[in-house]
Parts: C-alpha cells; structure tokens; sequence
C-alpha cells in the first residue's frame, strides 16, 4: 500500500504552483531579466535612442576606479555592520537571558529601534552628528576631538556603520533571544554542576547550539548591510565625502536615478545582484557546514 | 478571475474620467515642478491667478518632490506615453532635455504656432541666454533663476573690527578679513553652498574663462572641459590651504552649509540669491549682500554670473487645444505683475526687464537694499561665450563627480591640479557617452 498522496489530476499540482510562480515572473524574473537587458545598452533617459554595445558598460566598471573603491568600500561596511550588530545583539541577548525581574521591559525597549524606518534613523543618526548643529559633535568637540563628518570619510563611515548597526540590532537580538530560550536548561544545569563557569558554559554550550541562528542571522544581516541601508546612506552621507560612503547599491541609485546614466546603472546592478548570489551561496556551501542543528 | 475585475474597474474609472472631462468643458493643464515649502505655495498661488484670469483652461500644479525626482518623474511619464504639459527641470538637465527630440516642444515653436505674443526682447538676456541656442531660438521658459553672492554677518564683521558696510570686493580680500575674524574667536572665516556650481562655474564666468570648449558645449556636443585652468587650480589649492587655519571651513555638498551662516559659526558665505530668505528667517543678526568676490589680477574680471534655478520645458505629444493654454499660461507668466510678485516674494530674479523696472518704480530695493545685485551682477555687462551659460551633457553626473573630487581637495587627500584633472578626465568620459547616446 502507499503511504504517499498522489494528485491524480495531472493539471491541479502546476495550478497549485501558478500563484508562486506568477510573482516570482513578476517580481524578480522580470526585473531581473530587464536590467540585464539594460545592461548591454547605451541609451538616452527618454528611451528615443539605444545601441547596444555588448559588455561595453561592463568594462567601464571594472576601469572605473571609483567604483572598485565603491566595492572595497561595501565590503569594509557589510561586514562592519554584520560583525557589530550581530555581537552586539548577542551580547544584549545573553544578559537579557539572565534577567529576572523586569525582563519583560528590557526586552521590549531593546526591540524597540527596529520599529524606525531606515530613512528616519539617519535623520536621527545625522542630528546628533552634525557638525554644526549635532550635540555629540558639540561634545566631542569640547573633549579636544574634531568631528566633521562631513570632511572626514573616516568618521563618515563610523558613522554610518553605527546608525545602521543600532537599527538590526533589536532583530537579531530576538532571534538570538529566542534560540537561547530553546536550549535545554538541563544542559546548562549540568554543566554548572561539572563546575563550568558562565563564560565556559556559554563557549562550549549555548554558543555551539545557537549556530543555526547565527547562521541565518548572517545571511540576513549581510543581505540587509548590501540593500536595506541605503535610506540610512542616503540620508546621513549621500555616499560622500569623496565617495567614502558610498555603498554599490547607492552607487546604483545615484548613476541611474540622479544622473540618468541607464546602461551603467544596469550593468552595476546585474554585478551586485552577481555578488549578492555568490555570497549567500558561499555561506549556505561551506558555513552551513560548521552549523549543528 | 482578479484580472477580469481589475479589467472592469480600470474600465469603469477610463468611464468616469472621460465623463469628468465632458462635464467640465475646462481644458485641463498639467504643471509639474519641484517647488517645495513656502515656494511651493508660491507656485500654487500664480496657478489660482492665472485659472481665475479665464475660463478656458485649469492648470494644475502638482508637486513631483526635488529637482531630481522631478525630472525622473517626468522621464517616466513619458516613457509611460502619459507626460504632463509642463515640466520644471533644473538648469543643469538644460543639455538633456534638449537631447529628447520629439519629447518635447521647443518654447519658440509653441508661441509661432499658437500665435501667442511673444518677443524674447522682452526678457533679461542674462537669463534667457541660458536656454536659448547659439542662433537665439528660446528652448524652455525661465521660470526660478538665482545667481550666487556673498552674504556677510555685520555683527561678526563688528566685533572683528571689521566695517560691516565694506565688504571684501576680492578672493585676497575675503582672506584677510576671514583671518581677522577667526583671530576674533570664530570658528571659521567663510563657507560656501553649492561648491561647483558658486567656485567653478559660476567662477569661470566671472572671470570670463570657459567651464568646457564650444562656448561652454552651446556650439556642440563634441565639448571638453576646461575647469583644470591654471585660474581654476590657483583658486581651488587657495581654498583648500585656507581650510588648514579654518579661514574656508567646507559645510557638505548642496546648501547644507547654510546652517554655520545661519547659526553664526562663519561670518562670511557664498550662496544663491534665493538663499536670503531663509537666512532671514533664520539668522538672528544684521547680515549684508555683496558681489561674488573675484580674483583682481585676471583681466576682465569681474564679467558677469551666470543663473542657476529651473525653466519650464513644455512636454510633446499633446493637443493643438492644450498647447494654446501652456501659451497662454506662459504669456501671464511674463506679465511684470506676476514676475515682480514672483520675485519679491522669493529671491528669485525676475525674468523680463518689465518687471525689473516695475520693482524699481515701486520703490522695493530702496526699502530692501541688496536685492538688486543678483540682477546687476548678472546683466549689467554683455555675456560673452564663457558666461552666458553651460550646456553639458550628463551634467548632473558631472557636478556628483566635481563633488567627490573637491572633498578629496577638501579633505587633503589630493593636490587641486591633481583633483580637477580627475574631474576633468572624469566628465570628458560622460561627454562621450552622452554625445554617443544622443546620435
């Protein structure tokens, strides 16, 4: 006897499916297959003139040594913000684990910041750093340090790193939260008993079990770093000074958006969409590997 | 089952909006500019005028966000085949717009073939010039035109033993007084908004020297840049040197910087005409308006400024019936009445020498002193091939990549020769692909 549901309509499973693949036509395969399409040409705003020129635009990226900066410069800032908000999340999370009385207010006031739109946190971000107007920059000033953000591409990159590190903070700090209360008490009670302190406890126990969440954390806080921080940028830096903020997916915005530059601004794209798939293949191929489920 | 439905509501909308149209009988006029804030009630306002001053037309003002959102806005309008009549596009999409051939209508053409009354003698040449072609047809309709001038705070200049009704004529001059007043406890001497538009192109034709080859690109799309002049570097490495003792402090691209003129950090700021009105509204000092300082060893020098702001382009594809109302609408713009409210109620400069005049009878600039230098810094001398105006294609990518190499200079990473050869060499590559692009 089988076990197994067979549909014995041959059509039914493809209408079943038709829905998911409809937006998956709609929303990403055709984007998709439009900018590389785009890619390829050279074409005025209005669309009344195109030629297409092969990898021309290609080419011209990879001379163009502002935006090999631009690709230095997103890598120095994804893996930044990941590194910085995923200790710090982890951090937060593990002194919340041990909190009893009151949890329930730290927890909510720690989730609290994911509720900001992106746009608004750099809004937040930018006028406590202002240079003229901010008041950490007032204070920093009087403390003998010269903040100018504006100037400065060091300073302009802490500075966003920080701002969109403190918006994914709160929602890797739940899921880390939530993988922590997942872990058997009994283990970590047994460990206590053998006479492993906490920082052991944490080491050889509670970190190894939360690597499946930390794992998925990294893929999304990595994609997040690479597309959803360009409110943040765009609002704080603009990608400025001289190009030392400036993110691919910014650069993507302001090539196409603001200087009407099509073909370019579709060639970057289809190398940051390029980019963006290698990677999370990368960590799915050889970091799923060390994960323990 | 859902594309039926939606089949059927779209349907029942097309119905209800053509029965709107015929129940009217208005024809209906799309303006769509980047006028935010108070000037944007301002827009608001001359619309309501001019649809109380007939019965034929209602125009419609709608606001797209800033300049940029705007024109994108208005390029994928009509990419969709549904652009507006009017378009507000920035003077630096001048070279753009006029690339799209048959996306729109040339404003000489619109008037010939409406039989509006229009003389293009009636308008300040300095202005105009900017988007009209090398054989004097006029493109697009001036519509918000400023030029940069130095604001000074008197109260500043006071306690720095300065006389606040002398202020610096030249660029040595703006450093000897930026020094003394940082010796008096300020912060910094002078910042600037608009750093490419104020230090390289509207320097260039101050000092009568050209931005790029071909009358500034108006005689043709195979131009060059130029802005990497000896002139040019002296005047960028002096800025730059000047930013080490604080007498120039940079305040960040567009006018963000207006905050230091405004909260009193710098006492001296270069920034459009139209800037006035905030820092009145802002800035809780006396403060004075002055030519742009210039070099005093260039000959020639100072020549004229040329404008920044936006015109009006009329979009193509529209009916003989609609264009006699962007016409007609055009010509009310003109009037001395509107374009004296216009820019007595803006800082903007008016468009025609009528409403100069007028504004002048009415005794305006004896009550506000300093509002007329924008109109004689830029009128009062013939623009010469260097100043009437830059038409560059990409531009808006240009002034991205003048940015990016003037916060290099800023910041001390690169010399100004080294800075502006990078731009330079950086823009020609951009001229190329548009002058590729626009075959």
């Amino acid at each position: 006897m089988e076990k197994r549901v067979v549909f014995r309509n041959r059509v039914l499973p493809y209408i079943l499916v038709a829905p998911q693949i409809a937006v998956t036509l709609v929303f990403f395969i055709w984007p998709a297959s439009q900018a590389l399409y785009q890619s390829v040409l050279i074409e005025d705003p209005f669309g009344l003139s195109s030629e297409f020129v092969w990898g021309e635009n290609f080419v011209e990226l990879f001379g163009d040594p502002w935006y090999l900066q631009s690709i230095q410069v997103t890598a120095v800032f994804s893996v930044s913000v990941a590194l910085l908000a995923l200790t710090t999340a982890l951090y937060l999370a593990v002194q919340a684990d041990r909190v009893i009385r009151g949890a329930m207010a730290y927890k909510t006031l720690l989730v609290w910041p994911y509720a900001v739109a992106p746009a608004v946190a750099g809004v937040l971000w930018l006028f406590l750093f202002n240079p003229t107007l901010g008041i950490v920059a007032y204070a920093l000033r009087k403390l003998g340090y010269d903040w100018n953000h504006l100037l400065d591409g060091r300073q302009a990159m802490y500075l966003v790193v920080i701002a969109a590190a403190w918006k994914q903070i709160s929602y890797n700090f739940l899921f880390f939260l939530a993988g922590m209360q997942a872990i058997p008490r009994s283990l970590i009670e047994a460990a206590a008993i053998d006479g492993a302190g906490p920082a052991r406890r944490f080491w050889t126990i509670v970190f190894p079990l939360l690597t499946p969440t930390t794992f998925f954390l990294v893929v999304i806080n990595v994609v997040y770093a690479f597309f959803d921080t360009f409110g943040i940028i765009h609002q704080v830096t603009e990608g400025g000074p001289a190009g030392a903020t400036n993110i691919l997916v910014y650069k993507v915005f302001r090539d196409g958006f603001i200087g009407l530059d099509l073909g370019g601004s579709a060639a970057q794209s289809v190398v940051l969409m390029a980019i963006v798939i290698g990677l999370t293949v990368i960590q799915f191929r050889y970091i799923e590997r060390k994960v323990h489920y | 089952m859902t594309q039926r439905s939606s089949l059927v509501a779209a349907a029942v909308a097309l119905a209800i909006a053509g029965g709107a149209g015929t129940a009217s009988a208005q024809t209906e006029i799309q303006w769509w500019h980047a006028m935010g804030g108070a000037l944007g009630e301002r827009v608001v306002e001359i619309a309501d005028n001019f649809n109380r001053s007939q019965s034929e037309y209602k125009l419609v003002p709608v606001n797209k966000g800033n300049y940029t959102e705007t024109v994108t806005a208005g390029i994928a309008a009509f990419r969709a085949g549904k652009p507006p009549h009017i378009l507000q596009v920035f003077e630096v999409g001048t070279a753009t717009m006029m690339g799209a051939k048959g996306a729109i209508k040339p404003v000489y053409e619109l008037m010939a073939e409406t039989g509006a009354p229009f003389d293009p003698s009636d308008y300040l040449g300095a202005v105009t010039g900017y988007y009209t072609t090398t054989d004097g047809k006029m493109l697009s309709m001036p519509f918000n035109s400023s030029t940069p001038v130095l604001f000074y705070n008197k109260e500043a200049f006071q306690k720095a033993g300065l006389d606040p009704n002398k202020p610096p004529k030249t660029w040595p001059e703006v450093g000897d007084y930026a020094r003394k007043l940082v010796a008096a406890g300020y912060p910094c001497g002078f910042s600037t908004a608009w750093q490419s538009w104020v230090h390289l192109e509207n320097f260039s034709a101050w000092h009568n020297v050209p931005v790029g080859t071909k009358e500034n690109g108006f005689a043709g799309l195979d131009t060059e840049f130029k802005f990497n002049s000896p002139l040019h570097v002296k005047h960028i490495q002096q800025m730059a040197d000047w930013q080490k003792e604080k007498i120039f402090v940079y305040g960040g691209r567009r006018n963000l910087g207006n905050a230091k003129f405004a909260s009193g950090e710098c006492a001296m700021y270069t920034e459009s005409s139209a800037g006035y009105g905030g820092f009145k509204k802002n800035a809780k000092f006396e403060f004075g308006t002055a030519n742009l300082p210039y070099w005093p060893d260039v000959p020639g020098a100072p020549q004229n400024t040329i404008i920044g702001g936006a015109s009006l382009w009329v979009m193509g594809g529209h009916s003989k019936e609609e264009y006699e109302g962007v016409a007609k609408f055009f010509s009310f713009l003109s009037l001395p009445m509107v374009q004296a409210y216009w820019h007595q109620n803006t800082g903007y400069v008016p468009i025609t020498s009528a409403a100069f005049e007028l504004t002048k009878k009415l005794g305006y600039y004896d009550a506000n002193p300093g509002r007329d230098i924008p109109i004689h810094q830029m009128g009062d001398k013939a623009p010469t091939a260097n100043s009437k105006g830059l038409r560059f294609g990409s531009f808006v990518q240009v002034r991205e990549i003048i940015y990016e190499e003037l916060e290099a200079i800023w910041a001390g990473q690169k010399t100004a020769q080294q800075g502006l050869d990078d731009a330079v060499q950086r823009g020609n590559a951009l001229l190329r692909k548009f002058e590729k692009a626009s075959r």
